[in-house]
C-alpha cells in the first residue's frame, strides 16, 4: 500500500491560515456588536457629567428647557418628549390604516403585473431623503395646512405628523405585506370554504391572523418617526415651549439637538444635556424596536 | 350565501384598499411634480458644474454636488468590506450560539438607531477621540455606520440565495472552506451583495443628520483638497436653501433645482440597484 | 490472492448529537471493486457514505466513535487533513450539482483549487477525466457551453468527471442514478464497471437490482447497524440473515 501514515496529518500553516481566515471575520461581527455597545457607553459617558449638575426628576419632568436662561437654566425635556410623542402618534394614525390597507391591496388584492410596479413603488416613497420631505412640507404641505386652519403659517403639529406618516409607510406597508403573505394558506381555504367572501376573509381572518406581525410593523414604524430628525426640524416649527394644541408649532427631541448642538459650548453643561437627550433618544428607540421583537418572536413561536 | 349585503359590503372594501395603494402613488406623484415643476427651470448645465454665487442666489451647486459624491465613496469604501464580511461570519461561519443571535440583535437594533444619535456617536468618536476635526471622513465614517446594518442584511440574503450544493461541491473536491467560499460561494452572491449595497449608499447619500456636525458646511469658498477637509453636500444645501437664507423668495428656484438634483441622484442610484437584481433574477431562473 | 483492503471501519458508531445513527460497524472493502449498500429508507446507508469523506463534519452535532482506516490511515483522528481526504476520496452527489460554470470550468475547478495552473496539464487532466466518465465525445465540440446544456445524464457523468479530476482513489456515489431515466442510469452503470479498474467504488442504492447489477460486494444496512455484508450473488441468492432475505427478496422496503 505505499502510503505513508503520516503523509496525511494537516500542516500547521493550512491549519493557521484557515483559523486566521475564520478569526477575521468573526472579529468583524464582534465589531458590530462593539458599535452597538459602543455607541450606549458613548452617549452614557458624555452625558454622564450633565447628571451632576440636573437632577433625573429635572431632566424629566420639567417642562421647561431653557439652557441658555441668564435667570436660571432650566433642563426638563418634557416639553420635548410630549412633542415627539404627539407628532408620533398623529403619524400613526395616517400610516397605519393606509398602510394596512395598501399592504393588504398588494398582497391579497393585486394581480400579479400590478403587483410588480407596486412594490417598486413603495420602494421609491422609502427612498425619497428626509430632508426632501421637510422640504415638501415647508412648501407644500404646510401652506395648505395653513390655508385649512386659518394660520399664518403651517409649520405645526399636524405637518410633522402628517410627514413623518409618510416616511413611516413603506415600513408599515411592507412588513405588513410580509406579515399577510405568512398567514398559512388552511386558514383562508377554510374560509372561503364556509361561504365567506374574500373581503369577509380579509377583514376577519387574515387580518386578525396577521395581527402580531403587523403590530410589530406598526412599532418600527413607530420606531422611524420617533427617530426621525430632518422632516421634523424643517416642518414642525420648533416653538420651545409645551404644546397644547395640534396647530401648535413643536420641537421634538431630534429638533433640539439639531438645532442646539452647533450652537452650543463644547464641554458646557448644555452641552452634555443635549448629549442626554440623545440617551434617551436612544432608550426610547431601543425599548420600542425591543418590544416589536418580542411582538414578532411570540407570533413565530405560535 | 352571496347575498346582496355582502357583495356591496365587499365592493366597497375593495374600493378602500385601492384607495390606500392609490394614496401612496398619489404621494409620490405630487411630491415629484411638485419638485421638478418648480425645479426644471433652475436646471441647466452650469447649475451642475458651477459653484454658487452672489450669497447663493445665483451660480450653480457643484461643490454640494461633489461633496456628497465623495462622502459617499468614503461611506462605501467602509462599509462595503465591513458589511461584507460581517454578512459572510454570519451565513457561512456562524454556529447557532448565544453570540450569534447577538450579533443578529445588534444589527437590528442598529437599523433602528436615530440618525441624529449616529452623528452624536460620530461627534465623539471619530470628529473628537480619533481627532480626525470635522471632515469627509469623519461624516463618511458615522455614515458607514449607519448603512452598515442595511449592508449585512443585504449581503446575508443574498449569501442565502446561493445552494448548499454549491459550497458541499467544492468541499467534496478537497477545497478548503475559505477557498470554497472564495471561489464558489462569492463570486455568485457578489451581484445580489452590491445590489443592497447601493441601495443602502443611496440612503447615505441622502441623509442630513449624520454629517450635520461631523464635517457639512454651508458654503466654502473651495473644493475639499483632502479627506480631512469639511465639504458641501446636497441634502444639507437644501435644508439651509429652505429654512435659512435670508431671502427665501430669491433661492426657492435654487432649492427646488437641489431638491430635483438630489431625488435625481438617488433615484438613479435606486433605479441602477432595481436594474442589477432583475438581471441577477431573471440569469437564476434560466 | 489477498487482495487490498482500502477501506476498513472498525466499530463504527455515528451520532448526530444525541441520536445514535450508525451502530458498531465493521467492514472491510478492497481495492477495486464495487461495493453496493442497500436497506430500507433512514437505514444509515448515506450517513455511512458520507462518514467515508467526512463530508458529516458539515453537521454541527456530528460525533464519530470507533476507527476509519482509509489506506491505513484512521481518518477519524483530529490531526486528519480534511481537504486531503476529500481529494483521494471523491463523492458523487444524488442530484447532480455542476457549477454554473461552463463544462471545461467545471471539470478543471478541483484541478484550480489543489494549485494546478500548468494550461497544458489542465487540459490533459480535462479530456483524460471526461473520457473516463464516458462523456469526452458528447462535449468535446462544446467544452466551453454551459453545464445546464447538458441533460440530466450528462450532467450526472460531468459531475463524475469532476470528481474524477482530482485522481481520487476511492469514489463515493450517493444513489447517482435516482434523479435519472432508464437510458442514462444503463449508461452511469456500465461506467462504474469501467472505473473499477482503476478507482475504489462504493455506491448508495436504494434500487437493489440496480446493486445486482453493478457491484462486487454488497452491504446491508438496516437501522443504523450493518446486518451483512458479502459477495453479491451470494446475498442475492442464499443471504445468511432472514431480514436480509426478507429485504432482498421484497418483503419489506
Amino acid at each position: 500500500m505505499g502510503n505513508s501514515n503520516k503523509r496525511n496529518r494537516v500542516s500547521f500553516s493550512k491549519k493557521f491560515k484557515e483559523a486566521s481566515i475564520h478569526g477575521c471575520f468573526l472579529v468583524n461581527a464582534i465589531l458590530v456588536i462593539l458599535i452597538l455597545v459602543g455607541i450606549f457607553a458613548l452617549l452614557v459617558w458624555t452625558s454622564l457629567p450633565a447628571f451632576k449638575e440636573i437632577s433625573i426628576t429635572e431632566f424629566l419632568f420639567n417642562t421647561s428647557w431653557n439652557p441658555t436662561s441668564y435667570v436660571k437654566a432650566s433642563y426638563g425635556i418634557l416639553s420635548m418628549l410630549v412633542s415627539t410623542l404627539i407628532v408620533t402618534i398623529g403619524a400613526m394614525l395616517f400610516a397605519v390604516p393606509i398602510g394596512i390597507g395598501a399592504a393588504a391591496f398588494i398582497s391579497d388584492l393585486a394581480s400579479n403585473r400590478v403587483r410588480e410596479i407596486a412594490k417598486p413603488v413603495v420602494e421609491i416613497l422609502a427612498s425619497i431623503p428626509s430632508v426632501v420631505i421637510g422640504f415638501i412640507g415647508i412648501t407644500l404641505v404646510g401652506p395648505y395646512i395653513a390655508k385649512v386652519f386659518k394660520l399664518p403659517d403651517g409649520l405645526n403639529a399636524i405637518n410633522g405628523s402628517i410627514l413623518l406618516g409618510i416616511m413611516a409607510l413603506p415600513t408599515i406597508i411592507s412588513l405588513t405585506e410580509d406579515a399577510l403573505k405568512s398567514v398559512p394558506k388552511s386558514y383562508t381555504e377554510a374560509s372561503l370554504a364556509l361561504g365567506a367572501t374574500k373581503w369577509q376573509t380579509i377583514i376577519r381572518v387574515r387580518i386578525p391572523a396577521a395581527s402580531s406581525g403587523i403590530i410589530a410593523a406598526t412599532m418600527l414604524g413607530m420606531g422611524r418617526a420617533i427617530g426621525e430628525t430632518m422632516t421634523v426640524l424643517m416642518a414642525t416649527g420648533c416653538a420651545n415651549a409645551m404644546p397644547t394644541n395640534v396647530t401648535d408649532s413643536v420641537r421634538t427631541m431630534t429638533s433640539a439637538i439639531a438645532i442646539e448642538l452647533g450652537e452650543v459650548a463644547f464641554n458646557s453643561t448644555h452641552y452634555y444635556a443635549l448629549f442626554a437627550v440623545g440617551l434617551a433618544l436612544f432608550l426610547i428607540t431601543f425599548a420600542v424596536n425591543l418590544a416589536a421583537e418580542i411582538i414578532f418572536n411570540k407570533k413565530q413561536k405560535l | 350565501m352571496k347575498n346582496k349585503f355582502n357583495v356591496i359590503t365587499e365592493k366597497l372594501g375593495f374600493a378602500v384598499l385601492t384607495a390606500c395603494l392609490l394614496v401612496v402613488v398619489l404621494i409620490i406623484v405630487i411630491i415629484f411634480t411638485n419638485i421638478i415643476i418648480n425645479g426644471h427651470s433652475a436646471i441647466s448645465l452650469d447649475f451642475i458644474i458651477k459653484a454658487p454665487t452672489d450669497g447663493m442666489t445665483k451660480g450653480g451647486i457643484m461643490p454640494a454636488i461633489v461633496g456628497t459624491f465623495l462622502v459617499t465613496v468614503i461611506t462605501a469604501i467602509f462599509s462595503i468590506p465591513l458589511g461584507m464580511g460581517c454578512a459572510i461570519y454570519l451565513n457561512e461561519y456562524a454556529k447557532q450560539n448565544l453570540f450569534t443571535k447577538l450579533v443578529r440583535i445588534s444589527i437590528r437594533n442598529l437599523a433602528g438607531v436615530p440618525s441624529i444619535v449616529y452623528g452624536l456617536f460620530g461627534v465623539i468618536l471619530f470628529v473628537q477621540f480619533l481627532h480626525l476635526g470635522t471632515s469627509v471622513l469623519a461624516a463618511g465614517l458615522t455614515l458607514s455606520l449607519m448603512t452598515l446594518p442595511l449592508t449585512i442584511t443585504a449581503s446575508e440574503e443574498a449569501l442565502k440565495n446561493i445552494p448548499m450544493s454549491f459550497r458541499e461541491g467544492s468541499l467534496a473536491l478537497g477545497a478548503t472552506k475559505w477557498q470554497a467560499i472564495r471561489t464558489n460561494v462569492l463570486p455568485y452572491a457578489v451581484p445580489g451583495m452590491l445590489t443592497g449595497t447601493i441601495l443602502g449608499l443611496s440612503r447615505a447619500a441622502g441623509e442630513t443628520a449624520p454629517i450635520l456636525f461631523t464635517g457639512v458646511a454651508f458654503y466654502l469658498p473651495y473644493l475639499p483638497k483632502g479627506v480631512l477637509d469639511q465639504f458641501m453636500a446636497l441634502p444639507y444645501h437644501l435644508y439651509i436653501m429652505a429654512t435659512q437664507h435670508h431671502d427665501i423668495t430669491l433661492v426657492k428656484p435654487i432649492a427646488y433645482g437641489t431638491a430635483m438634483v438630489l431625488i435625481g441622484l438617488v433615484f438613479i442610484m435606486n433605479l441602477g440597484a432595481i436594474i442589477l437584481r432583475y438581471r441577477l433574477r431573471k440569469n437564476r431562473k434560466e | 490472492m489477498i487482495k487490498d483492503i482500502v477501506i476498513e471501519a472498525k466499530d463504527f458508531n455515528f451520532y448526530y448529537g444525541d441520536v445514535r445513527a450508525l451502530t458498531d460497524v465493521n467492514i472491510k472493502i478492497e481495492k477495486n471493486s464495487v461495493t453496493g449498500i442497500i436497506g430500507p429508507s433512514g437505514c444509515g446507508k448515506s450517513t455511512f457514505l458520507r462518514s467515508l469523506n467526512l463530508m458529516n463534519n458539515l453537521i454541527l452535532c456530528a460525533k464519530y466513535e470507533g476507527q476509519i482506516f482509509i489506506e491505513g490511515e484512521d481518518i477519524l483522528h483530529k490531526d486528519i487533513d480534511v481537504v486531503e481526504l476529500r481529494r483521494k476520496v471523491g463523492m458523487v452527489f444524488q442530484k447532480s450539482n455542476p457549477f454554473p460554470k461552463t463544462i471545461f470550468e467545471n471539470v478543471a475547478y478541483g484541478l484550480r483549487i489543489n494549485g494546478i495552473k500548468d494550461k497544458d496539464l489542465i487540459n490533459q487532466r480535462i479530456e483524460e477525466s471526461l473520457k473516463g466518465a464516458a462523456l469526452w465525445d458528447e462535449v468535446k465540440d462544446r467544452l466551453h457551453a454551459s453545464a445546464f446544456d447538458l441533460s440530466g445524464g450528462q450532467q450526472q457523468r460531468l459531475c463524475i468527471a469532476r470528481a474524477l479530476a482530482v485522481e481520487p482513489d476511492i469514489l463515493l456515489m450517493d444513489e447517482p442514478a435516482s434523479a435519472l431515466d432508464p437510458t442514462a442510469t444503463l449508461k452511469i452503470e456500465e461506467l462504474i464497471q469501467v472505473l473499477k479498474s482503476k478507482y475504489t467504488i462504493i455506491i448508495v442504492t436504494h434500487n437493489m437490482q440496480q446493486a445486482a447489477r453493478v457491484s462486487d460486494y454488497t452491504a446491508f444496512f438496516m437501522m443504523g447497524k450493518l446486518i451483512e455484508y458479502s459477495k453479491t450473488n451470494l446475498m442475492f441468492t442464499n443471504p445468511e440473515h432472514k431480514i436480509t432475505e426478507d429485504y432482498v427478496t421484497g418483503r419489506f422496503g
